[in-house]
């Protein structure tokens, strides 16, 4: 059974005919070519799919589609339009946080949403507001360096 | 100093950081063709069977379906880096559970599973095997009946389960254990390790009407993949064209083939643009794991603190399929004396086929596990003995000059200062003065180890464009850990250019000269050598047109800052890159292009210090490191947690020092994951945890934020200014520093992995007792 639905993604607006039980992540990658956000696990472990719904941080992967209709969808590729975003991409850039590059897209979702309730994180808060995103890379330790250093220069 | 003539040594980010951060970067899952199916699996249900039959009709009728593959569509060629054991698909026979018997091409990927699930096989069942011990019992059931026929690129010594086995031996032994006062002789055992890289393997591939096969794929090595595609399902080479998108991460799992040979069939079988992603859980079961070790060390030295002799025996399951088994096995024995001199030694061990999953390449090669047993017993010996586990590791410590086991000589050595480096920084002496939290106990632990970089085949191809940019070309491969970038450093300085006018071309084996792969910590040395030397080539062309531009002999021309070639002395008489390479292209000479390719061909085994029976491992240059790491132990509940770490490595010179604390760091993590936590788990035949929610890796919240990464620089002489490998050699240590750090902490000696709040907990009760 297919229905009508409706997503503002990133600001722009996509017309859709999906299935009840298509996640949110198949509706951003493959309806709206918005290849960014990757499929990981599939299992909500690893946060490579992580968008924000209504500002909040979640697992595209589990999320249906039809159940955000109504809300606003960032993806990756929408955070240059957030100046928390750029700084956020720029410092993960800065302190050499990318390596492989694969977890990123989730990574800066959830930092982004992690600035958004806390905008001067400790390094331990830091480290407790990434650990559902996983990296096989770097060891954290840049990752946590770049969202730190976004977070001070938002305060400055 | 101008800013161009320094790119060597510069905290670059990577070339590519932008187009990650904007989820521009595409991956092999990310690509679309026009027309394109999608690609799904079956998996053996077995762990050893015969192939009775085949039914595919009712799945070539399901909506969506356009094409099937099984084992009757295979050729009967096979693939392997060692010994060429394995079909593109299961044919004949199944020998692990998960093992690809079929496949299929649909309209969408849920059409490719249901396809799948209407595939039917009728198997004979036949006794599996699943210990590599009882493996190699007399009468065990023969996994690979066609063993002494398979052809195999070295002496293996195959019979029976075993794969494969090595021998390497110095010096005179018996002689050398009288000498001994104190002697340590122990089991030990570690697990299988997932790789578990972010991206799960995929590949893509299209076909064209004459039949040329064009395959995109998450690798290590395009060029490994168009060899085992094409030995497996008997391709001309020149038939298959093979590119890498972005990698998201290796770690050994992408070195050889994964999916790439099925979706080829596919592709060809359907003649169309077939896609394949394989689930995590297929990801887990079908690809490879890291090897568990079974082995026996046996160390001795003298009271006054001098080791002398070592033995090791080692028993590795290498699952179905040989793949890089024998290479792990070789080199795991080849460094199992450390860094360390030993009058004599000897390291022996086999590689058992079993009915599991193959294991293959991993970070580090066998030295994790390896390192295990030996880095404990050292600990153990100078503990014995009264001395300084730090200061016994330096008096023993290979000193520049002093030739590794077997006898390869080590041009470059900074092991000394890497043990000086940790040893002040984490102030170890100071160490007993750490106080632990309230319930737990708190220690530091070391290690020491050396990597090598090189082997095998490597060139690069350096173009200058019209305007004096250049192109880079070399086929290796990225797979996250920066080599794209460190590469172009290297060519950007010896230009005295800024990098940005350097493009490095993706891999493509129709356009990149052949590279091995990005394996064995190997690209910034073997394939920077190439790239500094194509690029010397470029200058030197260039040159030759500058000579004759300003009308000077090239001995008074000097390059300057920037991409100018100007007359010595002569600030004002200069021409640039882009007057020369435009002056090539249209007028005299021809367009500037510099090539290089090489070989790394040193023996491992000087025959007159040495002797081995079987593969030897190839060698390298060596880099050095030293580790030490402060834990502590909830003495409730046996959990280790580890609080800080230091990590020093000699990677002769960091063309990129934030790049090579990328890799000492991540390095670091998962060998903490492979000491405290991960383990693939077998219950029978079938892998238990083959999900990201049941094994557990590290993530930021369990790993400490104190990782503190030095570098050292012990220049290698022949290396491309200096420099060395460093992908691997920050994992080797990590498990056996966490252990000894364990034992200072509480006492107990564990000998296996890996360490669990329950075996730690046992151990400790077992103590206390």
């Amino acid at each position: 059974m297919t229905m009508q639905c409706v997503l503002l993604i990133n600001g722009s607006t996509y017309r859709a005919e999906i299935a009840a039980e298509d996640t949110l992540l198949t509706l951003v990658r493959d309806v709206a070519g918005l290849k960014g956000s990757k499929l990981g696990c599939n299992q909500g472990v690893c946060g490579a799919c992580t968008v924000l719904v209504g500002g909040w941080p979640v697992r595209a992967c589990l999320t249906l589609a039809a159940d955000c209709t109504d809300a606003d969808i960032v993806t990756v590729e929408g955070l240059e339009r957030d100046t928390i975003g750029v700084r956020l991409q720029r410092a993960f850039g800065e302190c050499g946080a990318v390596q492989c590059g694969f977890c990123i897209p989730g990574m800066l979702m959830s930092a982004r949403a992690l600035l958004d309730k806390n905008p001067a994180p400790s390094l331990d808060q830091i480290r407790i507001g990434l650990s559902g995103n996983l990296c096989r890379c770097s060891g954290y330790r840049k990752i946590v360096d770049a969202v730190r250093l976004a977070a001070t220069e938002n305060a400055a | 100093m101008n800013a161009a003539a320094l790119q060597v040594g510069r905290r670059l980010p990577r070339l590519e950081a932008d187009q990650k951060l904007s989820g521009r970067a595409r991956y092999t899952a990310d690509l679309d063709l026009h027309g394109m199916l999608h690609g799904a699996i079956l998996g053996s249900p077995h762990a050893h069977a015969r192939i009775v039959r085949y039914n595919i009709s009712k799945a070539l009728a399901a909506p969506g379906v356009v094409a099937v593959v099984t084992g009757a569509d295979c050729p009967d060629g096979k693939m392997g880096p060692f010994i060429k054991d394995e079909h593109a698909i299961a044919k004949g026979k199944v020998r692990f559970v998960g093992e690809p018997v079929a496949a299929v091409a649909a309209a969408t990927p849920a059409q490719a599973r249901h396809g799948c699930a209407l595939i039917e096989i009728d198997y004979q069942e036949l006794p599996a095997v699943l210990d590599p011990a009882q493996a190699l019992e007399e009468g065990a059931p023969l996994i690979h009946d066609g063993l002494a026929g398979y052809e195999k690129i070295y002496d293996a010594g195959s019979s029976g389960n075993k794969c494969c086995r090595t021998v390497i031996e110095q010096g005179d032994l018996a002689a050398a254990w009288r000498k001994c006062d104190v002697v340590l002789d122990q089991e030990y055992r570690t697990q299988p390790q997932a790789h578990l890289s972010m991206e799960p393997c995929a590949a893509l591939a299209d076909i064209d009407p004459a039949g040329r096969v064009t395959l995109w794929s998450a690798n290590q090595s395009v060029f490994r993949v168009q060899a085992n595609v094409c030995e497996c399902l008997q391709l001309p080479m020149s038939r298959l064209r093979c590119l890498t998108p972005h990698v998201g991460g290796g770690f050994g799992n992408k070195m050889e083939a994964h999916v790439q040979p099925i979706v080829v069939m596919l592709a060809i079988k359907s003649g169309r643009p077939v896609k394949l992603v394989l689930s995590r859980e297929e990801d887990f079961e079908i690809v490879r794991g890291g090897h568990p070790f079974r082995f026996r060390v046996k160390t001795g030295a003298k009271k006054d603190g001098t080791l002398v002799a070592r033995e090791v025996d080692v028993l590795i399951d290498g699952g179905a399929y040989a793949d890089d088994s024998p290479g792990v096995l070789a080199f795991a024995l080849r460094m199992s004396c450390g860094p360390y001199r030993f009058m004599a030694a000897k390291a022996q061990g086999a590689v058992a086929y079993t009915n599991k999953l193959r294991f293959g390449a991993f970070r580090g090669f066998g030295q994790p596990q390896i390192h295990f047993g030996c880095e404990q017993q050292i600990d153990q010996i100078a503990v014995a003995l009264g001395i300084d586990p730090l200061e016994f590791r330096r008096c023993n410590a290979l000193r520049p000059g002093e030739t590794w086991f077997g006898g390869q000589s080590v041009a470059s050595n900074g092991l000394k200062e890497c043990i000086d480096k940790v040893e002040i920084e984490s102030g170890w002496r100071r160490r007993s003065a750490l106080v632990a939290s309230p319930g737990k106990k708190r220690g530091m632990g070391m290690g020491t180890t050396a990597h090598i970089s090189a082997l095998l085949g490597t060139g690069a191809i350096v173009r200058m464009l019209e305007d004096g940019t250049i192109v880079l070309n070399t086929g290796a491969t990225d797979i996250g850990q920066g080599s794209d970038t460190v590469l172009a450093q290297m060519c950007a300085q010896t230009l005295a250019i800024d990098v940005a006018k350097v493009a490095v071309a993706s891999p493509d084996t129709d356009g990149s000269p052949y590279n091995w792969g990005t394996t064995a910590s190997r690209v910034t040395y073997t394939t920077g050598r190439s790239v500094v030397a194509a690029t010397g080539e470029v200058l030197r062309q260039a040159k030759d047109h500058a000579s004759e531009m300003l009308e000077c002999g090239v001995a008074d021309l000097e390059l300057r800052p920037g991409g100018k070639i100007g007359v010595k002395g002569a600030s004002g008489l200069e021409v640039t890159f882009q007057a020369i390479s435009r002056r090539a292209h249209w007028r005299s000479g021809g367009p500037l292009v510099g090539s290089h390719t090489w070989v790394y061909s040193q023996d491992t085994v000087d025959p007159k210090r040495a002797t081995a029976i079987g593969n030897p491992a190839r060698s390298g240059v060596f880099s050095f490191g030293a580790l030490v790491v402060d834990v502590e132990i909830e003495e409730a509940t046996g959990k280790v947690e580890v609080l800080r770490a230091w990590s020093a490595v000699d990677v002769g010179r960091a063309i990129n020092p934030q790049a090579v604390e990328g890799q000492i760091e991540g390095a670091f993590v998962q060998g903490m994951g492979f000491a405290l936590t991960e383990e693939m788990v077998w219950d029978g035949a079938r892998l238990s945890n083959p999900t990201m929610m049941d094994y557990k890796a590290p993530t930021s919240a369990d790993t400490p934020y104190e990782i503190n990464s030095y570098i050292v620089e012990a220049p290698e002489p022949d290396g491309p200014y200096g420099a060395k490998g460093a992908g691997e050699i920050g994992m080797n240590a990590v498990a056996a520093a966490i252990a000894n750090a364990v034992s200072a902490a509480t006492g107990v000696r564990l000998n296996s992995l890996p360490l669990t709040p329950e075996r730690v907990l046992r151990a400790l009760m077992e103590h206390g007792e």
